[in-house]
């Protein structure tokens, strides 16, 4: 990148005149691209800086204890008061559940894609099996989830159903994550640890594993950042509540994301502040898995050997 | 034991040489390798279940249909008999995400050019991840943002591009609102541009450096440069952001189903509000739906499934030819 900044070297410094000049023409042309590509990056920083000033200022009206301690049970959305106590409690077993679920298939998969697939054709199928899986709109998993689980198998609305769907949109992310870092680890070490008679599994679950372990849970928070905030599945398989339901197992569960949606529908302003509100604690938790997900990666990258 | 040993690493050394044989005989690798192969398989599966399963729950609702499925306009599975048809639900998906698309490539690349050669390179990656927080803020926030701040901000853009370009029938009609196609298609906009700067770097990171310099040597400025041996290379990757992108962009849920008014029909007039997507119609009306109801919605997804797959496979394609060429 050092070469790239001397760009406007042979313009500015020594040789003859006949070779410094540049024409008015292209410097102009280079200056209004140059504008244009500035103008390109600021213009992406205004959303983001307006969508956070417009969670932070509106969400700080109701972030208070009350918000954290109740649920919306028995409150009507013209009160006041009312919390997103169940809407969180949802949203942390939601996401734990679908962690369990989704981890330990991301990981074993990409295990297989770096370490046994090869070049075999089961090894190719199922890497663009998981490309396309990446692009699967999160509704759609949900409607899948819906009409297996739900709508075949019988079960009622409850978090598991959610945390199904969820599974869904995590195990592409984790996939790939995984498999970029297990790539990463030098081959030294499998040989070096296989030159011990060290057998094959133990060398992927003790040398290969911890050395890729940072990155691997790099990608984990950060899909976790992301399938926390998703809404449409949720939709249609935890359906709404407004109490606390401490078992995603049985019943409609509420979390955050359709906390939002419910609250944003209603055309009370009491409401309207809840729904900011939780916004600024989904985003608050999203953003602080992103920061904690990049400082494990900082500071420890398996490329260190 | 050394033997032993010499030929497990001969194994080894030949299984990482040709990649196909496993397996060394002991139960440990065994389990191991058939788990790692299971969780595989087990993608493929849920994967093939996802069409099946939509396919299955859909043929019932179609049956009972009573109109044309691919070219009403109307929805209304619930009614006696059920009438319903993705012609508009089609048509707000395609026309918002190519807007969406448009509006977000060039804004995209152009980003990913600051990122790659102009801005100093100690904070090119400290810029790659405050685009990157564009993506990671949650679409329900993006349609929270986007109904109580920037539809009220766009409705005066509304106006302005109805009354200079209202002789294009796109951006013609009588009342330009706030909750139109063309707001939803600004907030889809502003969320798939991480994925096309993303995608842009990644190529431009590839442009072999003997070409940018080479370009640099003849005399070129920065944007010949560019223009000579950076854009080239990376059409293909910018191609494939922006499909990529759009197949996000039809995909979306929340954000625009918090950001339209419903209003039935379809209507060129982007300006003005109403409109419907696939997702957007199935988010508002799954919780009325009865059976019949909930099998429309599962065939409109269904719909929506095979669109965004084509998308994105072609997406996918157009990147990796750039790979083969290398």
């Amino acid at each position: 990148m050092t070469t790239l900044s001397t760009g406007r070297g042979p313009a500015g410094k020594a040789a003859g005149p006949s070779l410094t000049s540049v024409s008015a023409g292209r410097k102009v042309k280079d200056r209004v691209v140059q504008g244009l590509v500035y103008l390109a990056f600021l213009l992406a920083l205004v959303p983001l800086v307006s969508v956070l000033w417009t969670v932070v200022v509106n969400g700080a009206k109701r972030l208070d204890p009350t918000f954290f301690q109740f649920s919306m049970n028995a409150v009507s959305g013209s009160d006041k008061g009312g919390g997103a106590y169940h809407a969180i409690i949802g949203t942390l077993e939601q996401v734990l559940i679908t962690s369990l679920i989704a981890v330990p298939i991301a990981v074993l998969t990409a295990i297989y894609l770096v370490e046994y697939a090869g070049n075999g054709r089961l090894g190719k199928l199922i890497s663009f099996t998981v490309d396309v899986m990446t692009g699967i709109p999160s509704i759609v998993a949900g409607l899948f989830v819906l009409a297996l689980w739900l709508l075949t198998f019988g079960f009622d609305y409850s978090g598991l159903a959610g945390s199904l769907a969820l599974t869904i949109l995590m195990i592409p992310t984790v996939v790939r994550a995984t498999e970029e870092m297990l790539k990463l680890v030098p081959n030294d070490l499998r040989e070096a640890s296989y030159a011990l008679g060290v057998p094959r599994w133990r060398t992927v679950c003790f040398v290969v594993l911890p050395t890729a372990m940072t990155g691997i849970v790099t990608g984990v928070m950060l899909a976790v950042a992301r399938v926390m905030g998703e809404t449409a599945p949720l939709l249609l398989t935890i359906f709404f509540t407004k109490a606390i339901n401490n078992d995603p197992f049985t019943g409609p569960q509420a979390s955050l994301p359709t906390f939002i949606w419910e609250q944003a529908a209603d055309p009370s302003q009491n409401s309207i502040d809840r729904a900011w509100t939780g916004a600024l604690v989904l985003i608050g938790i999203i953003m602080l898995l992103n920061l904690v997900a990049r400082f494990v990666a900082r500071r420890k990258a398996p490329t260190g050997r | 034991m050394t033997s032993e040993t010499g030929a497990r690493t001969a194994a080894a050394a030949r299984r990482h040489a040709g990649g196909v044989r496993m397996g060394t005989g002991r139960a440990g690798d065994r389990i191991f390798v058939s788990a790692a192969r299971g969780s595989g398989i087990a993608v493929l599966l849920i994967m093939a279940a996802i069409a099946a399963f939509l396919v299955w729950k859909a043929i019932p609702a179609l049956q009972d249909n009573k109109a044309n499925f691919l070219t009403a306009e109307e929805w209304n599975p619930n009614a006696t008999p059920p009438r319903f048809g993705i012609a508009q639900l089609a048509f707000g998906t395609v026309v918002s995400s190519l807007l969406a698309m448009l509006i977000a490539t060039p804004v995209g690349v152009g980003i990913a050019l600051f990122i790659s050669f102009y801005s100093p390179r100690r904070l090119a990656s400290g810029l790659g991840y405050v685009v990157d927080l564009l993506a990671a803020v949650p679409s329900i926030v993006y349609g929270l943002w986007g109904l109580a701040f920037l539809s009220q901000h766009m409705e005066g853009i509304s106006r302005f591009l109805n009354s200079v370009l209202g002789w294009i029938p796109l951006f013609g009609g009588d009342s330009p609102g706030k909750n139109s196609i063309f707001t939803a298609s600004v907030v889809l906009a502003i969320m798939i541009l991480p994925i096309i700067s993303s995608i842009s770097r990644e190529v431009f990171l590839q442009v072999p450096r003997a070409n940018v310099e080479a370009a640099l040597a003849i005399g070129a400025t920065r944007w010949e440069m560019i223009r000579m041996a950076v854009l080239p290379y990376g059409r293909s990757g910018m191609i494939g952001g922006a499909m990529l992108g759009l197949g996000r962009a039809m995909g979306e849920t929340i954000a625009v189903a918090m950001v339209l008014t419903f209003v039935p029909g379809i209507n060129v007039h982007l300006l003005e509000n109403g409109g419907a997507t696939f997702a957007s119609n199935i988010a508002n009306s799954f919780a009325e739906a009865s059976v019949t109801g909930r099998g429309a919605l599962i065939a409109s997804g269904l719909v929506l499934f095979v669109i965004t797959l084509l998308v994105n496979m072609a997406a996918r394609a157009v990147v990796a030819r750039r790979k083969e060429f290398v």
